[in-house]
């Protein structure tokens, strides 16, 4: 039986809904003094090597502090994913995040009074007894594996420990069935290995790159850019395919502006010209691969002609760009991309990357596919882990890495008679109603949960549902697990506080273990603190953990990252790169991949696209101060000749309604020339709506909430999210 | 003596605005203003469009019409060409603001007039600028344009490049190499 408190209400935290008078201290706010003009510059009292946070990528920061305030960050020369360089969130990011006011400030518990739901203001010793008792409930009455994780971000490994130390495998991360999933699964089953965040492409080295889907420098992993700027700078050919002329397709000497939801069209005529004109590398083929025949003769009729009817490219354009890609072979290749969950095919469309990818014999090669490297650090000595479970979900897919997140949300609600196999939920990190697509069922289903513990920085949506919210500190303030890649060149490289804790945050290794301890698993948090943690680690490794604080990073001996030997071996069943998946086929599903039409949009309807700021990560930064300053809300990008037919003009506030009428809105219109006429675009993470989010909230619209529909990966269970359609009204003034 | 001077490779920045950020907090900007920027300068029309990607800045003019202008002369010339205002001696009169071609100049809430210094503050410590240094693409480069041996000065021996409004004959120290 559901208690009151389960049929949770969205509760802001704000002065006004939390009980025992949250002070607005917002101070803190970065050094006043204005050292413009002719002033010389501020002298840090000391510069502080860490790992940035505003995204996954981890790049090492300096962060310079004067009077206890950090007032600037710089990249760390001596980290090899920055350079000692930095993108816009993570120089003017992880200042905004430290100082933004709205910030988690202590901990609080949902609470009843008077039949209205608020929060009450907690010590940690009562808010981690009652979130301990809470969760050691739902273990003790329906198992270990109905307590779910989801998480994201470098601070989740502890919780994972904690997990896994109850006895569930019930851990998630959006970041795969949301994002990256099928890319891993698609070059498992072609290679046998996952290609990483780290992604293992030779960029600067490459003579010729085809991004596939890949808005990089508007997608800002720093490393990434930067490769892909020292690609340009050495004159290499870039071929951008995209509905969308990105700032990548700007670059590129070809655009290739295809119909969305068509790749696999124009990859597998790729593959065509390449065999039928021979550009292909025959000796890798020959020598590495499975299945070469099935695919040339599954290609034969994919002929650029083929293409040009499902993608709308010029035969000869596909010709000249898969002659391009060959003539540069091996140091050449198709960018894999990162967020992949387009159209439900999403596997099989990085199969025939991967395929493309072999054709061109690039693995192992410069300017290829490289073979990483990894610094190897001991870990702490506790005991084994127990076995644990993971909690049963409603759908399974034959070819999945990892659990999906998608599938643990459906598996937390009753279902056609079907009782919840999930009943609490860990939250690190994450703002899952908007991370999952369709908030609107993911709200649902936490408030049918039993329990929820957030854990974060910043109010969100997330923590607006759950029944116990925990502080955390943000990366500037906390020490975290260690990193080691694996990269092109061995590291190891250390998040340390660069600053004391503001406010009642605590770091998130602090958070799991005082559960663990609490739940009775302490043995698995057996070291004093973080320090002592790392420490250990460190010094069983043969590293100094002194040289690391200093430095912020290890740098390895380089090795070999380039393998040329004629013969190369591969974790796949038969040994070889596998053109042809006999995996695929005995799971019933296409062993090569094939080509299916997507729906088209109802008339009057726009398929929707969404994709990245330089300036945002998802919704994780959609309040910071600093970064706001800069991109204050997504636009809706709309074809000139569309916008004329339809009315409207660029800065016209129009709202957006799905196939399904759920409407959003209203956001900026952005009419251009630079987008075809079928699709819109915007930008993921804005339109916001919790109100404890002073600067974010509703500025812009959140494209999740129109995804209600997706189409699921057969092979890994990805949610397909490119398979909505929207129109659009302008936005009446109430 | 040097003549300090900046290239934007447009070809190589894609206006991921780490340099309007990095700046900010070297130079405690305040909130909704901004000493660099970026912009996008689209041509064409769909599918054979380009468009021009740079970061704008103060372009530490050799003939400044702020300088000119300023009364007080708190906009002055800094040894190596830039172009700076002293806080102290300025007004805020803002017919600076007004005689910048280029709007590259604000009014600070502490009532004088602030831009780009080019970090003159880093250049002293033989640093780059902030945004040369934060900028991830490397298309930013900052140097002395007499100094044969420059990347500056070879780059623009190489490579073509613009100034911003040639027809005002403000002679611009800030080169977009296209």
């Amino acid at each position: 039986m559901a208690t009151p408190l389960n049929r949770r209400s969205f509760l802001r935290i704000s002065g006004a809904t939390v009980l025992g008078g949250l002070a607005a201290s917002w101070g803190l706010l970065p050094p006043p003094e204005a050292h413009g003009a002719q002033d010389t510059s501020v002298i840090p009292d000391r510069v502080v090597p860490t790992l940035c946070e505003l995204c996954f990528w981890k790049c090492g920061v300096n962060a310079y502090v004067k009077d206890e305030k950090v007032y600037k960050l710089e990249g760390n020369p001596l980290h090899p994913l920055s350079n000692g360089k930095l993108c816009p969130r993570g120089t003017g990011g992880g200042v905004g995040a430290l100082y933004d006011p709205d910030r988690l400030k202590r901990p609080l518990i949902r609470t009843r009074v008077g039949g209205e739901e608020k929060w009450r203001e907690a010590s940690w010793d009562e808010a981690l007894d009652y979130t301990a008792r809470r969760l050691g409930e739902v273990k003790d009455k329906y198992g270990a594996p109905a307590i779910a994780l989801f998480s994201h971000g470098h601070g989740g490994a502890f919780f994972k420990t904690l997990l896994k130390a109850l006895g569930s495998k019930s851990i998630y991360a959006p970041s795969n069935d949301q994002c990256r999933g099928p890319r891993e699964t698609g070059f498992e089953l072609t290679f046998g290995q996952a290609l990483g965040s780290i992604e293992s492409i030779d960029t600067p080295n490459a003579k010729c790159i085809a991004f596939l889907g890949s808005h990089l420098g508007e997608n800002m992993h720093n490393t990434a850019v930067q490769d892909m700027s020292r690609a340009n700078a050495n004159g290499a050919t870039f071929i951008t395919v995209d509905p969308r002329f990105s700032i990548i397709a700007s670059k590129s000497k070809y655009w290739l502006p295809i119909k969305p939801g068509t790749d696999i069209a124009l990859l597998l005529a790729w593959a065509h010209v390449l065999i039928e004109e021979k550009l292909y590398d025959q000796a890798f083929v020959t020598q590495n691969t499975v299945g070469f025949e099935q695919l040339a003769a599954h290609v034969k009729d994919k002929t650029p002609e083929w293409a040009y009817i499902e993608t709308g490219l010029e035969p000869q354009l596909i010709r000249e760009t898969a002659r391009e890609l060959a003539k540069n072979a091996p140091a050449a290749f198709v960018h894999p991309g990162r967020h992949v969950v387009w159209y439900g095919n999403d596997t099989q469309r990085t199969r025939a990357i991967a395929i493309v990818n072999a054709l061109l014999g690039n693995w192992g090669k410069r300017g290829g596919f490289y073979l990483p490297a990894t610094l190897p650090v001991k870990g702490y000595p506790t005991p084994d882990l127990p076995h644990g479970e993971e909690a049963k979900p409603r759908e399974t897919f034959p070819f999945a890495t990892l659990p999906c997140a998608y599938d643990a949300c459906e598996a937390s609600a009753p279902k056609d008679g079907l009782a919840p196999t999930i009943r609490a939920w860990i939250v690190y990190g994450c703002n899952v109603p908007l991370t999952l697509p369709n908030p609107a069922r993911v709200i649902e289903v936490m408030q049918q949960l039993d329990f929820v513990v957030a854990i974060d920085t910043m109010p969100a949506e997330v923590t607006g549902y759950a029944d116990v919210v925990l502080p955390e500190n943000t990366y500037l303030e906390r020490y975290d697990d260690l990193d080691n890649g694996p990269y092109r060149v061995p590291f190891v490289a250390l998040r340390q506080p660069a600053v004391a804790s503001l406010y009642d945050s605590k770091p998130g290794w602090w958070i799991a273990k005082s559960l663990g301890e609490r739940l009775g698993v302490g043995q698995y948090f057996p070291w004093k603190d973080a320090e002592d943690y790392l420490k250990t680690r460190l010094e069983k490794s043969g590293l100094s953990f002194e040289d690391l604080k200093r430095n912020g990073v290890i740098v390895g001996k380089a090795e070999p990252i380039y393998d040329d030997s004629p013969q190369l071996t591969f974790k796949t069943p038969s040994g070889k790169v596998e053109l042809y998946s006999q995996q695929l086929a005995d799971a019933g599903l296409p062993p090569l991949p094939v080509y299916t039409p997507p729906e088209e949009p109802p008339t009057g309807y726009f398929r929707l696209l969404f994709g990245r700021s330089p300036v945002h990560t998802f919704s994780r930064t959609t309040n910071n101060p600093k970064l706001l300053e800069v991109v204050p809300e997504n636009e809706l990008w709309l074809n000139t000749e569309m916008a004329r037919q339809l009315g409207l003009k660029t800065g016209d506030r129009v709202m957006l309604e799905n196939q399904d009428s759920v409407a959003t809105g209203p956001i900026r219109l952005r009419v251009t020339e630079r987008i075809r006429q079928d699709c819109v675009y915007m930008v993921h993470g804005f339109g916001r709506e919790d109100a404890r989010l002073r600067r974010g909230y509703r500025k812009g619209a959140a494209d999740s909430r129109l995804i209600t529909r997706v189409k699921r990966d057969p092979e890994m269970g990805g949610t397909g999210m490119n398979v909505n359609f929207v129109t659009l009204y302008r936005f009446k003034e109430a | 003596m040097a003549r300090y001077a900046m290239t934007c490779d447009q070809k190589l920045c894609v206006t991921c605005n780490a340099c309007v950020l990095a700046c900010k907090n070297e130079n405690a900007v305040p909130e909704g203003e901004a000493r660099c920027w970026t912009v996008q300068e689209e041509k064409g029309a769909f599918p054979l469009l380009s468009i021009a990607t740079r970061s704008e800045r103060c372009n530490h003019c050799e003939n400044a019409p702020c300088v000119t202008a300023c009364p007080t002369g708190a906009s002055h010339y800094e040894d190596g060409g830039i172009v700076v205002v002293s806080a102290d001696k300025c007004v805020g009169c803002k017919v600076c603001i007004i005689s910048c071609p280029y709007e590259a100049r604000y009014l600070h809430p502490d009532g004088y007039v602030d831009k780009c210094t080019f970090c003159i503050h880093r250049v002293k410590q033989g640093l780059d600028p902030a945004c040369v240094t934060v900028c991830p693409t490397g298309a930013l480069t900052f140097g002395d344009l007499d100094d044969p041996s420059s990347a500056v000065h070879r780059q623009l021996q190489a490579r073509k490049a613009h100034v911003l409004k040639p027809d005002e004959d403000t002679r611009p120290k800030m080169f977009f190499l296209d």
